[in-house]
């Protein structure tokens, strides 16, 4: 099991309770399919992905964004039991969506960015080592389930 | 992994153009938080006497990486001929796992975003991270 330490609990949902949802996750996803557009491959269905440009400009990618940060709420209030609450999203990203689990990293790295660009100096060491930790749990998670 | 195309490589030349000045600052940075998030990167500096994010060595070997990572943006056009001594000095003498260089880039990058957070956009973010991973393949080649 995932040992947590106060301070950790406390970075961790520090962070969630002063986000902006609506900014980040469109922000992050964004990202993410202009830096790794292989990633693109699981979202034929959402328009024009065909510049950067087009991407940003996306209604779908902009939800899909805030969809999948808000998704990260029952981590945070499920620290002690991530794999658990993950099991059934692990389910669906493995038998419906098939999705290569090595994208939820790849996710990950640029959520981190994307905060670390928010909250500046404030993203000390620390408080990335915490995050990237909570993200990496997640990660595994997701990844559970499939087979 | 795929070369560097021209777009990559102006991209990289015109954001580097606003590293000069803060590679001390930068390279810190990013060896502190590599050295935090990722404590078995500490195995190798078990000959310092002082591994915390303020610390001489830190700061010193933080500004030398940044800067060699600079020497090399202007050695963009051909990284593996250009890098040549230090892939031999990584390779022979360092014996630094390859897989730390992709740690040390993405620390990297998060400074990068913390410094620039403007300037960081997901275009300057691709051409750095390829770069990057240029950078560390021209490490790599003298290994095996």
């Amino acid at each position: 099991m995932v040992e947590w330490t106060e301070q950790e609990r406390s970075i961790i949902t520090g962070i969630f309770a002063n986000l902006s949802y609506e900014e980040i996750g469109p922000k992050a996803l964004v990202r993410c399919l202009i830096v790794y557009p292989w990633t693109q491959r699981y979202f034929s269905s959402f328009g024009n992905l065909y510049n950067a440009e087009a991407i940003r400009g996306n209604p779908n990618v902009a939800a899909h964004g805030i969809k999948v940060l808000h998704g990260l709420d029952r981590a945070v209030k499920n620290m002690d039991n991530i794999k658990a609450t993950y099991a059934e999203l692990s389910v669906l990203h493995s038998e419906k969506l098939h999705v290569d689990p090595d994208n939820f990293r790849l996710l990950a790295d640029c959520l981190t960015i994307e905060i670390a660009a928010k909250l500046g100096t404030a993203f000390t060491a620390d408080t990335q080592a915490a995050f990237q930790k909570f993200l990496a749990v997640v990660v595994s998670a997701l990844g559970r389930q499939y087979h | 992994m795929t070369s560097l195309s021209a777009k990559d490589k102006d991209a990289v030349r015109a954001f580097w153009a606003k590293v000069p000045g803060k590679e001390e600052l930068i390279g810190a940075d990013a060896l502190s938080r590599m050295l935090a998030v990722y404590p078995q990167t500490k195995t190798y500096f078990s000959h310092w006497k002082d591994l915390s994010p303020g610390s001489p060595q830190v700061r010193k070997h933080g500004k030398t990486i940044v800067c060699g990572v600079g020497e090399a943006v202007g050695k963009i056009d051909n990284l593996t001929a250009g890098l040549l001594n230090l892939s031999e000095l990584h390779a022979f003498t360092l014996r630094v796992d390859p897989a730390n260089f992709k740690i040390l880039s993405h620390n990297l990058l998060v400074v990068l975003a913390v410094i620039f957070p403007e300037e960081f956009t997901p275009e300057a973010h691709v051409a750095l991270d390829k770069f990057l991973a240029s950078l560390a393949g021209a490490l790599s080649e003298k290994y095996r």
